[in-house]
């Protein structure tokens, strides 16, 4: 079939997504907000009551600006990597490109991300930060994170069609990150010999740039400007062709 | 020119061993050609067909046949082991009951996801809108959930999106088994509308009645290998008379 117009197609499925979240709930997006604010409390209170690290001012944002970012890219990374088993239905019965059933997931998620950052901003502001020039930079760096988690769910997605245990690896590999993302820590701390390794893991690369910008009032480092879109880039063109050449058959293995 | 042709076509199904799995997928991501196991069974073997405009297709067979799989190939959502499947136009198809549906949501929020998974673009959507509906004959309950409607509203919702599309080729899959007789009716109607206006149409069921006056072509598979092909009711009357005798001798 022709398909003219993706967008409308893309538009309804991220829509259905985010809807189909809420409905029959009774706190509806408030959920959205509680997961990050619940993770903040609980990590403040470990970070400056029982383990005592140097101080950093306003830890609970930094804590929550880490949180908010790390937990799109999971919560995105996982459902998108189910997103073509979960539709088994549409994938079976219904032609349709099926690139956009991992992508619209991980929009929707986004839609979820926007509201939390919504919540840093009005926590932000209310701390007495104050909005800058380089904030006109976070819709970008947003959008690179949002390209580097399509990229990388196009290949697991397409994978999980085959072995079902990818959403494991996937479990697995979050639980790992959430400690290699500066959450809980600031870039600071990492040791030197370190540091460069950390820009190239682009959720820790998001974070950092988020900080700085919304923190430090500054530009994210440059080699960190430069290698979040080559990683986001090399992700998303690698998970373009796996999911091309794998889903001639997905029919067939659901 | 809209058509559909199938040269040769055979789609085989094969175990899949842990083993297999990795080789296929390995393969498939160097981009080879697939090896096939050599314990895989042929769902359908060597099929041919052309269909031109107007052409319409009335696919029988018992259960289990292939027909299914045929439409599935015709709509591209599985690709053939041998042979080739040529599709040209644009597709509607009716494989399932609301294959795009969803329970929790709407009759419009589901018609305005099904009307975009037909490939309709947004203002093409909103213009079918309300023809939809009112072909749909559901009147308030298209505001309503999904799960509070009956098998035949579910029905009468996916087909009158389906047929709204203006496909330039529409598979339909034995859906004509639920719904009143007067909506029944009224699809038929509108199907041979499509028809004379060089709709190209492939029809399963197993059973001829409902194909009968749809179709000028029939095609009779079982086991995945065509038994008759050729015109509509000589096809299905031999198809009948089998039957019949099957079930007499049984």
């Amino acid at each position: 079939m022709q398909y003219t117009n993706y967008g409308f197609l893309l538009r309804n499925l991220v829509l259905r997504d985010f809807k189909i979240r809420y409905r029959n709930m009774s706190l509806g997006v408030f959920w959205s907000l509680l997961n990050p604010l619940v993770m903040m409390g609980v990590l403040t209170f470990i970070f400056t009551q029982i383990f005592r690290p140097p101080n950093v001012e306003d830890f609970y944002l930094k804590v929550l600006s880490g949180i908010v970012v790390f937990n799109f890219f999971s919560l995105a990374w996982l459902s998108a990597t189910v997103s073509i088993y979960s539709n088994a239905g549409l994938v079976k019965k219904v032609p349709m490109p099926r690139e956009l059933l991992p992508i619209s997931t991980v929009l929707a998620n986004g839609l979820h991300f926007l509201i939390q950052i919504g919540l840093l901003v009005v926590l932000l502001l209310h701390a007495g930060y104050e909005v800058n020039r380089y904030w006109l930079l976070l819709p970008v760096v947003f959008a690179l994170e949002a390209a580097f988690v399509c990229g990388l769910s196009l290949t697991t997605s397409a994978l999980d069609v085959y072995f079902r245990d990818m959403r494991y690896v996937v479990e697995s590999a979050n639980t790992v990150l959430f400690w290699l993302v500066p959450i809980f820590y600031t870039f600071t701390m990492i040791p030197q010999e370190y540091r460069s390794i950390y820009q190239y893991n682009p959720i820790a690369a998001v974070v950092l740039a988020l900080q700085a910008i919304v923190f430090e009032a500054r530009m994210p480092p440059t080699p960190l400007l430069i290698k979040l879109p080559l990683v986001s880039a090399v992700f998303l063109a690698v998970g373009f062709v796996v999911f091309r050449r794998l889903k001639r058959n997905f029919a067939d293995f659901l | 020119m809209a058509h559909v042709r199938f040269q040769n076509v055979s789609k085989i199904y094969t175990r899949r061993s842990r083993q297999f799995l990795f080789r296929y997928v390995w393969d498939a991501l160097r981009g080879r050609r697939q090896r096939r196991d050599s314990g895989g069974f042929y769902a359908l073997r060597n099929v041919s067909f052309e269909l031109r405009e107007g052409d319409t297709l009335g696919i029988v067979g018992h259960n289990g046949a292939g027909k299914s799989t045929l439409l599935s190939l015709a709509a591209g959502l599985t690709v053939p082991e041998e042979g080739s499947v040529t599709v040209q136009g644009r597709l509607s198809a009716l494989l399932e009951l609301g294959g795009g549906f969803h329970q929790d949501l709407t009759g419009v929020e589901n018609l305005y996801i099904n009307a975009a998974l037909c490939g309709m673009t947004r203002r093409e959507a909103e213009e079918a809108f309300d023809r939809i509906v009112e072909f749909s004959e559901l009147g308030e309950f298209i505001e309503e959930p999904l799960r509070t409607y009956s098998a035949g509203m579910v029905m009468r919702l996916a087909f009158s999106i389906a047929v709204q599309v203006e496909p330039e080729i529409l598979l339909i899959d034995e859906v004509f088994a639920v719904g009143d007789k007067d909506f029944q009716a009224k699809c038929g109607e509108r199907i041979r509308e499509m028809r004379d206006k060089g709709t190209i149409l492939l029809c399963v069921s197993h059973s001829p009645e409902t194909l009968r006056a749809l179709c000028k072509q029939g095609l009779w598979i079982e086991s995945g290998e065509v038994v008759m092909q050729g015109e509509a009711d000589e096809v299905f009357d031999a198809y009948l008379a089998r039957k019949g005798a099957g079930q007499a001798a049984s």
